[in-house]
């Protein structure tokens, strides 16, 4: 099963600096447990050590924030799209 | 100027595009001039924003930044010059705005944003369009904007990706609490300064700000209201996802907790510099984006 995951500019550099990727799983934690095996330091960008995600980065199936549909364990199809949000303050900090 | 003055001769060319254009018209170029707009920050959103909407007729246009004109800011900061370096950037950003509509009262605000001065600088102002570079002082204009009863139009850049929103006051709309909660680790997000930034994505993210701005002032169109334009300029895709109020929003939740301005160094854990002047408290600098 095929999922894209797109991938901002900050965390590309673990996946070679491509803007997507395809990860295979039924629920976000999964693709993202698959991502992590592909791409070793991914995962811990994404999610706590205790496995909950960050509050600082937000994820999307299609256009759907995840803490409203089921966190890490919401199911994802094939040919649903993955959005990572990173907050990003903005320009130089001086 | 007061509501409902005719259009003089000059401002009836100057905004005939306006005036003739459905969704605008008479009644929406009167609403701009009569209009009050704080840009928070100078840099690379500020500048496409604020002559935009100077170009527009915005009536007031306020500019915040405490900061100079460096070298480093020309490849994408469009308010300043080459020979502004060294200039307080509200000064190369009020003549450059001038000389775009002489029409615009522009008001410098040549300090840091704070705890302690961010409800007198944002009280006149009808919109706010945040700028800023830094995570203390978003966090700041957010619940300012949001004790204030104050749209915000939100912009954020890094690299090649923007981020941009609206962000209403009062509950059921969500802010930029409802979107980020709290902030990531200090040091965990490089800076343009460490991780360069592409001179083109602020003059894009800046200008769907005053895209914003403008539709708010007029009232025209649907505004980024409970959604989250992400822009990746490489791919040159623009997506829209879904933004949720959170009914547990510390701020513009059911029960706030966060009913006053607080310490937003502290709360990003970003430590206070040991001999900041003035009163403790929030002193980041806005700016730079």
């Amino acid at each position: 099963m095929a999922v894209t995951v797109r991938i901002p500019t900050i965390l590309r550099s673990h996946v070679g600096g491509v803007p997507s990727v395809e990860a295979s799983g039924s629920t976000l934690r999964e693709l993202l447990q698959d991502l992590e095996r592909r791409y070793p330091g991914f995962g811990g960008s994404i999610v706590t050590e205790d496995g909950a995600l960050h509050r600082f980065i937000n994820l999307y199936v299609n256009d759907e924030d995840v803490r409203y549909l089921g966190s890490l364990e919401t199911a994802v199809e094939d040919g649903d799209t993955v959005s990572i949000l990173p907050a990003v303050a903005g320009g130089e900090h001086t | 100027m007061s509501e409902g003055a005719p259009f003089t001769e000059e401002q009836v060319l100057r905004y005939s595009r306006h005036i003739i254009l459905p969704g605008i018209g008479g009644a929406g170029q009167r609403k701009l001039l009569d209009s009050k707009v704080l840009c928070i920050g100078a840099g690379g959103l500020g500048s496409p924003a604020a002559m935009y909407l100077a170009a527009a007729g915005v009536g007031t246009l306020g500019i915040l930044d405490f900061d100079r004109v460096d070298l480093t800011n020309l490849q994408r900061q469009l308010l300043h010059d080459t020979d502004d370096v060294g200039r307080p950037k509200v000064d190369s950003a009020a003549e450059r705005l001038a000389g775009i509509n002489p029409g615009v009262d522009v008001v410098r605000h040549d300090t840091a944003l704070t705890s302690e001065n961010a409800f007198s600088i944002m009280e006149p102002y009808d919109v706010i369009v945040d700028g800023t570079d830094n995570f203390p002082v978003r966090y700041l204009v957010n619940d300012a904007t949001q004790m204030l009863g104050k749209p915000l139009v939100f912009g954020s850049i890094y690299q090649f990706d923007g981020q941009a929103s609206v962000f209403l006051p009062g509950p059921e709309t969500p802010c930029f609490r409802c979107l980020f909660p709290q902030p990531p680790p200090p040091g965990s997000v490089p800076s343009c300064a460490e991780a360069g930034v592409f001179g083109v994505l602020p003059g894009i993210v800046g200008s769907i700000q005053a895209v914003e701005a403008i539709k708010l002032i007029t009232g025209m169109g649907e505004p980024l209201v409970g959604r989250l334009l992400l822009f990746d300029a490489l791919a040159m895709d623009f997506t829209i996802v879904k933004l949720r109020w959170d009914p547990e929003c510390p701020v513009c939740g059911k029960a706030p907790t966060v009913t006053k301005l607080i310490d937003y160094e502290q709360f990003c854990g970003v430590p206070s510099p040991p001999s900041a002047a003035g009163a403790p408290g929030t002193t980041a600098a806005p700016g730079e984006a």
